[in-house]
């Protein structure tokens, strides 16, 4: 088993006339957390879209564990292992925060219409099944005090949570969070660091997007800069803080 | 399960037992024709339950619903009656026409699967058109559904021996064709509701109601989108099937007129109406959508004549005033329908409200 979990090799997207990505070539290792930063458009999130199959890249593609990753099909790059969160947080609003953990669980299950029509003894297992995980992934990111609130009616934080959970659901090996820190206060962001540490000591690798430097450089073990869709370094975090390119483009003096 | 034991539910499951034993005789005595009502309404709480499927639980706005239980009709028609000389027993007609629905409903599904919303409202509303006019022009150079006509003498249910047509005496009671039919449909209807009840909790029914509340969430998390949408249409579509094959055997005739478009959005209005999503709301749509025009038909004449001396506004005209103005005050005071699940969105409901109403408008023009 190789060390690398996901290598991107020189991905290339262009919206008409603009680069996004411009042959961005990285790779994550097993069992790290990998941030990646850059100022707003430099092509983060396109490069998320494109990993997950929302967007097909126009040139270049991904490797994940082993074998190349399917472009366009982002329920398969579920299935292989990649769950991600959005920015502007996605959740199934008008569904119970359960429920949108039980969703999770859809790839890693099996029950048919027939098997739900006849409530089969395995249907009723497997939805048994479903529904203690879902409890267990609510009460990990600890908010399974709000398991029968509907997703909408959920404060911020808890939203943030509720959409790791439900990416958590799908047993991925690779989690991708994009910008969870968004708009959260020192407090939250503090809870938010520990849970994404426990999370890689449970043994999912994690891919993070995020703005908030200080959280970035004390939690990830190597960080990827973009800048106007091209890959800048991607090194440690002590190395890419004195990279003086990264201070120009991205940190400031 | 336990908790349907409990006394309570117990006796609340022999009173509506009762209820529904009682009712198509206690209907009966004001006429059979309030009977044949009564199964109308059943048949619309089919055909309510099967689009619910697709509108409520994957949020797809169908407007050409009609066309599959157009389809379960002509399928009983031909495969049970002298037009082909063919004479099917249910068993296998049922299936059929449940089968052919759904290829049908996938038929529609597969090429409008990337539209959502009012798009995919116009393109399955010129489905159901197209499904009507086939059945319309069918009828040369070879004859398959006897055109504008229609097809006659089609054979009515028969089970064993026992025939549904026609009054007969059981256990000493004269117990009429329409009646026995309720009994056929009630019976249908139970298990309608709880393969929709069971569907809806269930990892399908769930993957429906992801694909509505935000579709490309639903992918991320692994939902392959367009088998699931397939899936719900070719569901929906089958319950509408097996409505028209019991459609087709109660009258004993259709014609093309039956499956107008208007009848797509009276379908849809009863989903709406009754509340999006939610089964028991549904059902309620569904009854009392089907019995209002019928009382204003026996009402509206007498009390015209009664008030003014002469009939001013004609019963047909005056149940198209009042459904609009039933859908207008239901979208103001009850956006999410008159029973809508307590975790109903507003919003939703609401568009899909004013499609009908557009719609409508476009259809009574």
């Amino acid at each position: 088993m190789s060390d690398v979990l996901l290598a991107a090799n020189a991905v290339a997207k262009h919206f008409g006339g603009v680069k996004a990505l411009r042959d961005v070539s990285l790779s994550i290792r097993r069992g790290e957390i990998y941030g990646l930063i850059g100022p707003n458009g430099a092509g983060k999130t396109t490069f998320f879209n494109c990993m997950t199959g929302l967007y097909i890249p126009d040139g270049g593609g991904f490797v994940f564990d082993g074998q190349p990753l399917k472009a366009d099909a982002p329920h398969q790059a579920a299935e292989r292992g990649i769950a991600r969160t959005f920015q502007n947080i996605r959740l199934f609003g008008n569904m119970t925060a359960l429920e949108n953990v039980m969703v999770g669980r859809h790839v890693r299950t099996a029950a048919g219409v027939v098997g739900a029509m006849l409530q089969s003894k395995a249907t009723r297992a497997e939805e048994a099944a479903i529904r203690q995980k879902a409890m267990e992934l609510l009460h990990y990111v600890r908010i399974e005090d709000r398991a029968d609130d509907l997703a909408k009616n959920l404060s911020y934080g808890d939203q943030r949570r509720l959409e790791i959970a439900r990416a958590l659901a799908t047993e991925p090996k690779l989690l991708c969070l994009d910008e969870p820190a968004a708009g959260m206060n020192a407090t939250e962001t503090g809870e938010l660091r520990a849970l994404i540490e426990g999370i890689r000591q449970d043994g999912t690798t994690v891919l993070l997007i995020e703005h908030d430097v200080k959280l970035v450089m004390g939690l990830c073990d190597r960080v990827a800069v973009l800048d106007y869709g091209a890959l800048v370094i991607e090194d440690v975090p002590a190395v890419v803080q004195k990279d003086q390119r990264v201070i120009e483009a991205y940190l400031g003096a | 399960m336990k908790n349907w034991l409990s006394p309570r539910s117990t006796a609340g499951i022999a009173l509506i037992t009762i209820a529904l034993v009682a009712l198509p005789f206690v209907v009966g005595m004001g006429g059979q024709a309030w009977v044949r009502i009564l199964n109308f309404a059943i048949l619309y709480v089919f055909l309510a339950l099967g689009l619910n499927i697709v509108v409520g639980f994957a949020g797809l706005l169908d407007l050409g619903y009609i066309a599959f239980y157009a389809v379960g009709a002509y399928t009983w028609a031909l495969l049970a009656s002298p037009h082909f000389g063919l004479h099917f027993p249910i068993w296998a007609i049922l299936p059929i026409g449940a089968l052919m629905a759904c290829v049908f409903g996938v038929l529609l599904g597969s090429p409008t699967l990337k539209l959502r919303g009012d798009y995919l409202a116009i393109v399955t509303l010129g489905f159901g058109e197209i499904v009507r006019i086939f059945l319309n022009n069918l009828n040369s150079p070879v004859n398959i559904t006897n055109g504008p006509q229609g097809i006659t003498l089609i054979d009515p249910v028969t089970i064993g021996s026992f025939k549904f047509a026609g009054t007969s005496q059981i256990f000493g009671f004269a117990v009429s064709g329409p009646q026995k039919y309720y009994f056929l449909l009630v019976a249908l209807a139970i298990l309608v509701i709880i393969i929709n009840l069971r569907l809806q909790h269930s990892r399908i029914g769930r993957a429906w109601q992801a694909i509505r509340e935000d579709e490309i969430a639903a992918k991320a998390v692994g939902i392959n989108t367009r088998n699931i949408k397939l899936l719900a249409f070719a569901m929906g579509a089958s319950f509408g099937g097996i409505a028209g094959g019991i459609f087709s055997a109660m009258q004993g005739f259709v014609s093309p007129e039956s499956f107008s478009l208007i009848e797509s959005i009276m379908v849809l209005a009863m989903v709406v109406l009754g509340g999006m999503g939610h089964i028991p709301g549904v059902i309620l749509g569904a009854v009392l959508l089907t019995f209002l025009p019928e009382v204003l038909r026996y009402a509206v004449v007498p009390v015209q004549m009664s008030l003014f001396g002469k009939v001013l506004v004609d019963p047909e005209s005056l149940r198209m005033l009042v459904f609009g103005l039933a859908l207008v005050l239901v979208m103001r005071f009850k956006p999410a329908g008159l029973w809508p699940a307590p975790e109903r969105s507003r919003e939703q409901t609401q568009k899909a409200c004013v499609a009908v109403t557009q719609t409508t408008a476009e259809a009574v023009k």
